[in-house]
């Protein structure tokens, strides 16, 4: 689907983006070359033009545009924000993605490493993982593939041990646990995530507290009403009074600055609202709130032509 | 918390210089009585009577490089005795230069060893010091230790040696058990202070358990603080009820996560002149409702707390019982409950008085917003991860340490875990918070840049050096270049400890922090691309520094030897893991000056070069 996705999301769209590039070097390109300055909007754009990369004559033999890829990635790492190639060009004797073989080959590495770090959210991968691989230019091959490993590093983050592992000691104890589940009913909350745009930190629902679609759209306006005054206004915290917060409304029916969406289990993405709410709760994944001016017309459209067609 | 026992963490205090570097003048002890004159050793009586009043122990070390007379004079009267880095000096020196002392604090181990960098068995053994302090020090009163490795034998020690022994605080020490603990509770008749905090007891099974508590005497106790959260072990809860029942003097207490409510209910009323509670797991014992009502009288009752911690398996729904205190509250450690910001918000927001706090990041950055406009006089916070690995979730981000930042303007202290961070709420800090002395910034996932920009993290602590005057302690993480660490050197000259980590691009970085910072005095690094040539750049000045760990960096054993060979009285410790096979690579060097030469002492996967 296409949405715009938000520069300041976090690190993971970068390496998120080097994957879906297949297409889209020569779209990005072009619009860099318009705009001139911005080199960072990078991501933004190239999602809105994926879909129309894919249909796009092309000249030269069907390999070659992999390797044309690949080249125009070793020279988008330049300014790039993984920072391994960064730490890595300057230093020089550590291995970089890329340098020295063949692109096409390393390029599918990389491709199968990325995605192998996507899958398991680790973070950006570090030459320094273990002191003895780092800078052994013969160790190339081996780091790279140590970094999809993703070993975890000894004393680090720097807690001390006893404040590991308090998300299972700090819970309540067993046997109050079984008494709570004895007087309430059992009940299993249904949490899913929830991510606005702008904010950095997905908060967490349970479908199972709501019964509408309005009883939820309450809910997530009150969920991130604060942290969105926080970020518009930081001047806000200042002052003793309360500021009058904005409500969001209109999450429902487009006409709101925000709009919610939800993914199903196949990742699409879907205006919340459509189906029934049980069918809705059966099926969703994952919920997002996202400008509403930056949900393409077409799909908005094609939403609402469904609505239609539902009501009738 | 450590407030205090200020003297364990030095950021409080100007300068901090320990036993100072200077020549061994003699003549301390022996040069007491027959060799001087009598008039000359009237005035230095009367100097004594003089410098009595001098606590300071920097203060103390000027006065002592004045000339001889007054060095002995000042040895005479030194009741406190700090020695950093317990293998700076050997104990039989200090014993002999310092007569009259009462109270003695040692550091041992370096501090990452706290992180499982330094292998079990390294050193920093308390027994060699209590050898040599024994027979000299029949008056001693104190002893406080911090990464220190002491024995239950030790602990016998102590009690049998000492007779006026008042106060035993260990802090992140390892060693001893259940057994030593009885054995003080039970011989040391005048004891005060007994706190037990954040140290690794050795383990024991069940039935080697030995109930300590109940080897208290009979009799009224002077106990002024109780701390053993940190002990993991039962102990017989009528015991210690009946104990704090019998110490009028009591105030403060904090018990492990055995004591349940209905039980820290009943502590709390046989003390309602408790000023520091550590509340235990704060959660119910047994069924019902009615401990919640009883729970609140008993805060109500405790009119004197200012500190409270402990949650350690806290129910939310008796949180509210708190919230009586909470105006009066200075210090609150929430950083073992596991509470979200919905529940973290109606205590924080009661919290006006507030000074130091510590909490998980499951406060999220709409509960630091609920801080940063409660909590107007803040001096400390540290939000601790719930989850600390790499690729957690992260609840904090910038946006909390921006509301911090602009709700508490007399902020002194912070350490903040989190998983994504701006330069720019960063610059903000530094310049919304002047007052910073210790800035621990703690991005979790390695080499991670602004998170909106996708620049190197630079800016941002290049602003706290600039702008935050009195800094003399910091942390940095995140994707960091030379760029920072030419900042830290350039505009960081208070700066005392600073840690390193994954940060960096060359040997430049290091050099511009050994060459700028002339104040340095702890330097810690990881995992960071320093190699010889750079380490040979502080040559100048490690002799200024109580030491220097760097691992998994780029240094070799000639490199090491070096700069060993030019500094004779330097230290220079490697320490292996087993993990590498290259004998020439160093994975882990420790140095440090000393006035005694390579220790005896040094287990065998220490090389002393």
């Amino acid at each position: 689907m296409e949405q715009g996705f938000r520069k300041g999301q976090g690190k993971c769209p970068q390496l998120l983006d080097l994957i879906r590039n297949h297409g889209d070097w020569r779209g990005k390109e072009k619009r860099v070359v318009k705009n001139g300055v911005e080199v960072e909007e990078e991501e933004e754009e190239e999602e809105e033009e994926e879909e129309e990369e894919k249909l796009e004559l092309r000249l030269g033999p069907p390999g070659k545009e992999e390797y044309w890829v690949a080249e125009r990635k070793e020279k988008r790492e330049e300014p790039s924000l993984l920072s391994l190639s960064k730490v890595a060009k300057s230093n020089g004797s550590i291995p970089c993605f890329g340098s020295k073989r063949g692109f096409l080959q390393d390029f599918q590495q990389q491709q199968q490493q990325q995605q192998s770090h996507e899958r398991k959210g680790s973070g950006p991968p570090t030459a320094h993982a273990s002191a003895s691989a780092s800078g052994k230019a013969a160790g190339a091959n081996n780091s790279s593939q140590r970094r999809t490993a993703a070993a975890p590093i000894v004393g680090w983050p720097p807690v001390r041990s006893f404040r590991k592992n308090l998300a299972s000691t700090s819970k309540p104890c067993v046997e109050s646990q079984n008494r709570r589940s004895e007087n309430e009913s059992e009940k299993k909350g249904l949490f899913v995530k929830i991510n606005m745009d702008g904010i950095p930190i997905g908060r967490k629902v349970d479908l199972k507290a709501y019964d509408s679609y309005e009883k939820l759209s309450q809910a997530v306006d009150e969920l991130f009403r604060d942290l969105l005054a926080a970020q518009s206004d930081p001047l806000a915290t200042g002052t003793a009074e309360v500021k009058e917060k904005q409500v969001i409304t209109g999450l429902l029916d487009g006409s709101g600055e925000y709009t919610l969406v939800y993914e199903d289990e196949e990742g699409d993405r879907m205006l919340v609202g459509d189906v029934p709410w049980n069918m809705f709760v059966s099926t969703v994944k994952r919920l997002r709130v996202l400008r509403t001016s930056d949900l393409s017309a077409s799909f908005l459209r094609k939403v609402s032509r469904k609505r239609a067609a539902n009501e009738c | 918390m450590r407030e205090e026992a200020s003297e364990m963490s030095e950021d409080e205090e100007a300068g901090g210089a320990k036993e100072r570097w200077a020549p061994d003048l003699g003549g301390g002890g022996e040069g007491g009585g027959s060799a001087v004159p009598f008039s000359d050793r009237v005035l230095e009586i009367v100097l004594e009577n003089v410098l009595q009043f001098l606590t300071s122990r920097r203060d103390r070390n000027a006065a002592s490089l004045v000339c001889r007379s007054w060095y002995r004079a000042e040895a005479q009267t030194r009741r406190d005795l700090f020695i950093g880095n317990c293998y700076a000096v050997a104990p039989r020196r200090a014993t002999e230069r310092f007569r009259g002392v009462r109270s003695i604090v040692l550091k041992g181990k370096p501090r990452f060893a706290d992180f499982s960098l330094v292998p079990y068995g390294w050193g920093a053994h308390f027994s060699s010091w209590l050898f040599a302090m024994a027979p000299v020090y029949p008056w001693l009163e104190r002893i406080c230790l911090k990464r220190m490795t002491i024995a239950d034998d030790d602990l016998s020690r102590i009690a049998h040696s000492f007779p006026l022994f008042k106060d035993l605080t260990l802090i992140c020490c390892d060693g001893f058990s259940t057994v030593g603990l009885a054995i003080i509770a039970d011989k040391c008749r005048h004891l005060r202070v007994l706190d037990l905090i954040e140290d690794y007891l050795e383990d024991e099974d069940d039935d080697e358990v030995v109930d300590w508590i109940s080897r208290f005497p009979e009799t009224t106790t002077s106990l002024e603080s109780l701390v053993f959260d940190c002990v993991a072990g039962a102990f017989n809860f009528e015991a210690l009820e009946a104990l704090v029942a019998r110490s009028p003097g009591l105030r403060r207490l904090r018990v492990n996560h055995h004591v349940t409510l209905e039980q820290l209910r009943r502590l709390m009323a046989r003390a309602p002149q408790l000023t520091h509670l550590g509340t235990g797991a704060f959660r119910s014992g047994s069924v019902g409702a009615e401990a919640e009502l009883d729970l609140t009288s008993s805060f109500a009752a405790s009119k004197s707390l200012v500190c409270l911690s402990g949650f350690r398996e806290v129910e939310p729904e008796y949180l509210p019982a708190i919230y009586l205190v909470c105006a009066n509250l200075t210090s609150l450690n929430f950083s073992f409950a596991n509470l979200t910001a919905e529940e973290l918000k109606p205590v924080i927001q009661h919290c006006r008085n507030l000074r130091t706090f510590w909490v998980l990041d499951t406060v999220g950055d709409e509960g630091l917003l609920a801080v940063s406009q409660a909590c107007r006089d803040l001096r400390e916070l540290r939000v601790f991860p719930l989850d600390a690995t790499e690729d957690s979730e992260g609840s904090v981000s910038d946006i909390g340490l921006q509301a911090i930042s602009e709700g508490c303007r007399k902020l002194q202290s912070i350490l903040y875990f989190c998983q994504q961070m701006t330069n720019a709420a960063v610059i903000a800090m530094s310049k919304n918070c002047p007052d910073l002395v210790v800035f621990r910034l703690c991005i979790m996932g390695r080499h991670r840049p602004d998170r909106i920009t996708g620049e190197p993290m630079d800016e941002g602590f290049g602003a706290i050096v600039m702008n935050c005057k009195k800094l003399t302690r910091l942390s940095v993480s995140g994707l960091l270049t030379d760029k920072a660490l030419a900042y830290i050197g350039k505009y960081g000259k208070l700066v005392r400890t600073l840690s390193v980590a994954f940060a960096g691009n060359s040997d430049l970085g290091l050099r511009y922090v050994l060459e700028g910072c002339s104040g340095l005095q702890k330097l810690e690094i990881r995992d960071s691309p320093f190699s010889d040539s750079a380490l040979l750049c502080g040559v100048h000045h490690y002799y200024n520094m109580r030491f220097l760990w760097m691992n998994s960096c780029k240094l070799s054993m000639r490199g090491c030897k070096d700069v060993a060979e030019r500094l004779p009285n330097l230290i220079v410790e490697v320490i292996t893991d087993g993990t590498t096979n290259d004998a020439e690579e160093v994975e882990r060097l420790y140095m440090y000056r000393s006035l005694e030469g390579p220790r005896n002492d040094a287990p065998p996967f220490v090389k002393i070069l």
